[in-house]
């Protein structure tokens, strides 16, 4: 039960990381695809029916490991208390950028909040990250199952380390790779030549650091990642977008398992003794309260995915970049 | 201020902001599906461009309240993690089934009704936002029932050897009596929002312009003011009555009440220090106060200082009076302005019965001011919540555990100050910025111009509805 519980946590940040990523790609490539107001609008619609529903995956994701492991909700987030209060400032930015940008008027409103939306979307794939990098490595969990240390040390410190920085140069790539295919997917025009030519050259380049940074440290994974973004820049490159979006997603999917399971059945990973880690057992919340959350899960989860699937699908049309001539 | 105080206040600050849009959320949402349906029925344009109008200013809003309530799922691990560690088994269930159960329904629901106006057959269309409504209502359930385990905690039991709850029964936890009293007066506290945010630019608008709509549209929000109105005072005395039952000691305090006693007045209006270190003059109405907590004339009510013996004995030694003052003005303020606001709304409608125009001078002082009246129910509730929370101190959970042993081991107040003043700027901008966008959709004509002129490269051409 507690293994399943487990795998339902992965599938919602799995979930929450693929649909947003391409969100914040969008929001980061407004003002580089989008060459003056008209285009960027055009880029924004693209998401505009999905974002808030893909960012629900964030509010599932964070409930869910809180209900089925509070312990690691507890200590992740009060040992990350910083930055999590930076995601979430510059995750309210995003929101309101992208909702307020069509309601305003003029272009000076329009321009400012295209600004906004990619600063902060950009802020927040490179925190998010830096997360998933410092959860590969851990943190320095005290024997209560608690972070030690106070202050700064203690809720930045662990941001300036490689594993952080790694992580952030990862996701940042990531994100602008899906939102370039996603617009390649989903938009006709000038955007979605722009869109398709930065897809090739993105995941080319990715190929092209990860076949190196694999070979130099001898990590099969990366190697293996090198060796999708090959076939998703070989699909790209033909021009089939669907496969070139799913191609990234999945690599991306895959990315945030490898994380996740990177420490077998421990959760959170301590730097200080490996006795102290947190093992999935031991952050579990009780019997009952696992059922219940299964119970529901089982019941409500498959409706959300039919009908977020049934939005994409009601919202399936292009959004056209081209100006049609008066 | 030390770092419990600091997190307590970033607690109060984020939340009261998330409450400002919530309520509106909530009756927006509902408004719309009334007036839509209203439109199925009757096929009167002036509805649809209404339910259009609604619309616009919820999604605004509700866009706002979706950001803010995201800071509020990840709070309790970031400044609360003992309290998150020690009744994650009941809270963190609460906090994921309202987010696999509601939150869901509402965000890709609420994105198919306004995107789908001309995508969506017209019946699968109302259908949206008649879920949505029933989202926002089932979130506010769900929601109330994790504050109400801490205004009264049912459906758990400790274990003795970790000293965590346990969760036992869910349902007991949502249909705990607090709950099932507390919801359907916050609903009806978010109808007045609501409804005096309608009636505002409504009345704002009908100076301006000649379109009847918004007539229609001030008219329909005093009706809802009125309406909470009077609903939050019949389900507040309810309230009011679980409350003297299961916190004797919050109600005492919202009376100032000292000393047990039989047949108890209540006090409308009082002078002097209420902390009891010297006598107090008050304006009593007799045995108000006896009715208001049990329904009896002649009923008993308990003092704080025979609470305050009574739990030393229970729970150790310690102090179980929370604030008096606020406690004392924050009940009387929550109802005073919630009614003063009710009895402005009837005043329009008696005022405009019938097509009347207001035509006295004071009718005249009285629409001038009219569209600051949203403040006074979003004042209440903001006060309300005070009252509840402060008034429930020293207790994170009632009779369980206490607010001092929720706070996360090692914060610091550095950390604290830096993330307050940073939700503190951003919240700042995002209030301004909310409150222009309002006041600029509500600028806008109700009724979309007869034929859309050729603007082909407007910002919104392709999947934005042809308001
Ligand atoms: C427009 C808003 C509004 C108005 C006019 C009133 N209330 Fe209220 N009240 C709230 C908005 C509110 C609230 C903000 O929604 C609260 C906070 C917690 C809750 O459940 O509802 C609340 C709490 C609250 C509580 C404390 C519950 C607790 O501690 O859990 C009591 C006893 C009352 N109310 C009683 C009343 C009475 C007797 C009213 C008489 C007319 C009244 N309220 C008007
Ligand atoms: C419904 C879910 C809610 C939960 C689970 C909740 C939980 C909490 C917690 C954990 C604290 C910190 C501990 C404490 O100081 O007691 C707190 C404090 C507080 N909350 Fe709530 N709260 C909820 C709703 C609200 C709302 C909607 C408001 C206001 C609009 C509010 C106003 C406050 C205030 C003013 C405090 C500070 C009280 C004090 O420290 O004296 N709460 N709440
Ligand atoms: C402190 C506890 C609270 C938490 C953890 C919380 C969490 C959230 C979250 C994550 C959202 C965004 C949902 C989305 O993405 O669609 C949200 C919105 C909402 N919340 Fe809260 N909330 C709290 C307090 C409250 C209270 C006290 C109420 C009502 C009584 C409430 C009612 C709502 C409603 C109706 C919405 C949807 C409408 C909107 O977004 O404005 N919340 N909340």
């Amino acid at each position: 039960m507690i293994t399943l519980w487990f795998c339902l946590v992965v599938l919602c940040w799995v979930l929450f990381f693929v649909l947003e990523g391409f969100d914040f790609g969008v929001g980061l490539l407004a003002p580089v695809l989008g060459r003056d107001d008209h285009e960027r609008g055009a880029i924004v619609r693209t998401v505009g029916p999905f974002w808030d529903g893909n960012e629900v995956w964030l509010v599932a994701a964070i409930g869910v490991t809180f209900a089925a492991f509070p312990q690691w909700y507890a200590a992740l987030l009060s040992a990350l208390y910083l930055p999590m209060a930076a995601i979430l400032l510059m995750l309210a930015i995003r929101g309101v950028a992208l909702e307020f940008r069509g309601k305003g008027d003029g272009l000076r409103w329009r321009r400012r909040c295209d600004l906004a939306l990619a600063a902060s979307s950009g802020a927040t794939v490179i925190l998010w990250g830096a997360v998933l990098g410092i959860l590969t490595h851990g943190l320095a969990l005290g024997a209560g199952g608690q972070v030690t240390g106070t202050g700064l040390a203690r809720s930045l410190g662990p941001l300036a380390t490689w594993p952080a920085l790694a992580g952030a140069a990862l996701a940042l790539f990531a994100a602008l790779l899906l939102g370039s295919a996603f617009l390649a997917l989903r938009t006709t025009g000038p955007v979605h030549t722009r869109a398709h030519r930065w897809t090739v050259r993105l995941a080319a380049t990715g190929t092209l650091v990860l076949a190196v940074a694999g070979f130099a440290s001898a990590s099969r994974l990366l190697l293996a990642a090198a060796v999708l973004l090959l076939g998703v820049t070989l699909i790209a490159r033909y021009g089939r977008e669907t496969l070139t979006f799913a191609g990234a997603a999945i690599g991306v999917a895959g990315a945030v398992v490898a994380v996740f399971t990177r420490h077998g059945d421990v959760v959170l990973r301590s730097t200080l003794d490996p006795a102290w880690s947190l093992t999935m057992t031991g952050a579990a919340a009780t019997g009952s309260a696992l059922k219940l959350i299964t119970v529901v899960g089982a019941v409500v989860l498959p409706g959300v995915l039919v009908y977020q699937a049934f939005s994409y699908w009601v919202f399936r049309k292009r959004v056209a970049s081209e100006r049609v001539p008066s | 201020m030390d770092v419990l105080d600091l997190t307590r206040l970033q607690f109060a600050v984020v939340t009261i902001y998330h409450y400002f849009f919530v309520p509106l959320s909530i009756s927006l949402a509902v408004t719309a599906a009334g007036l839509q349906l209203t439109w199925m029925r009757t096929g009167t344009a002036k509805y649809r461009d209404l339910t259009k109008f609604v619309g616009k200013l919820l999604i605004v809003t509700f866009a706002v309240g979706v950001v803010t309530g995201l800071v509020q799922e990840f709070q309790f691990g970031m400044g609360w993690s003992n309290f998150a560690t020690f009744y994650g088994d009941v809270f963190g269930p609460t906090l994921a089934i309202e987010g696999m159960l509601a939150f869901f329904l509402e965000a890709t629901f609420l994105a198919l009704w306004y995107f789908g106006w001309d995508r969506l057959p017209r019946k699968v269309h109302a259908a949206t936002i008649v879920i949505v409504a029933a989202g926002t209502l089932l979130s506010a359930f769900i929601i109330l029932a994790a504050n109400s385990f801490m205004q009264h905690p049912v459906g758990y039991s400790l274990d003795p050897r970790t000293g965590r709850a346990h969760l036992d029964d869910f349902g007991a936890l949502l249909l705990n009596k607090v709950n099932l009293a507390a919801f359907p007066h916050t609903i009806a506290g978010a109808l007045m929002v609501g409804g005096s945010l309608l009636l505002a630019i409504g009345v704002w608008r009908m100076k301006a312009t000649a379109e009847t709509g918004f007539r229609t549209l001030a008219r329909l929000g005093a009706w809802l003011t009125v309406a909470g109105g009077a609903f939050t005072a019949i389900t507040g005395d309810h309230l009011g009555k679980v409350m003297t039952e299961v916190q004797p000691m919050k109600m005492a305090a919202a009376e100032a009440l000292y000393s047990t006693t039989t047949g108890a007045p209540f006090s409308a209006f009082a002078l002097g220090k209420l902390d009891g270190s010297e006598p107090y003059f008050t304006v009593d109405i007799p045995h108000l106060l006896s009715i208001l907590a049990a329904g009896d004339p002649d009923a008993t009510v308990q003092g704080i200082n025979d609470l305050q013996t009574q739990y030393t004995q229970l729970y150790g030694p310690g102090s179980y009076i929370p604030m008096i003052p606020v406690a004392f003005w924050a009940f009387r303020l929550m109802i005073g302005i919630g009614m003063i606001a009710m009895l402005v709304a009837a005043y329009y409608l008696w005022s405009t019965r019938k097509g009347r125009e207001p035509k006295r001078w004071y009718d005249r002082q009285l629409i001038r001011l009219l569209p600051l009246i949203p403040l006074l129910p979003t004042a209440a509730n903001s006060i309300g919540w005070i009252f509840t929370e402060t008034a429930r101190q020293p207790w994170i959970a009632f009779g369980i555990s206490k607010v001092a042993d929720g706070i996360s081991p090692g914060l610091t107040s550095g950390e604290v100050i830096a993330s307050l003043a940073g939700f503190a700027l951003i919240y700042g901008i995002v209030a301004v910025v909310w409150f222009r966008l309002i006041r600029h959709l509500s600028r806008q004509p109700l009724a979309p111009p007869a034929e859309q002129p050729a603007t082909t490269d407007s910002a919104d051409r392709d999947l934005a509805p042809t308001y």
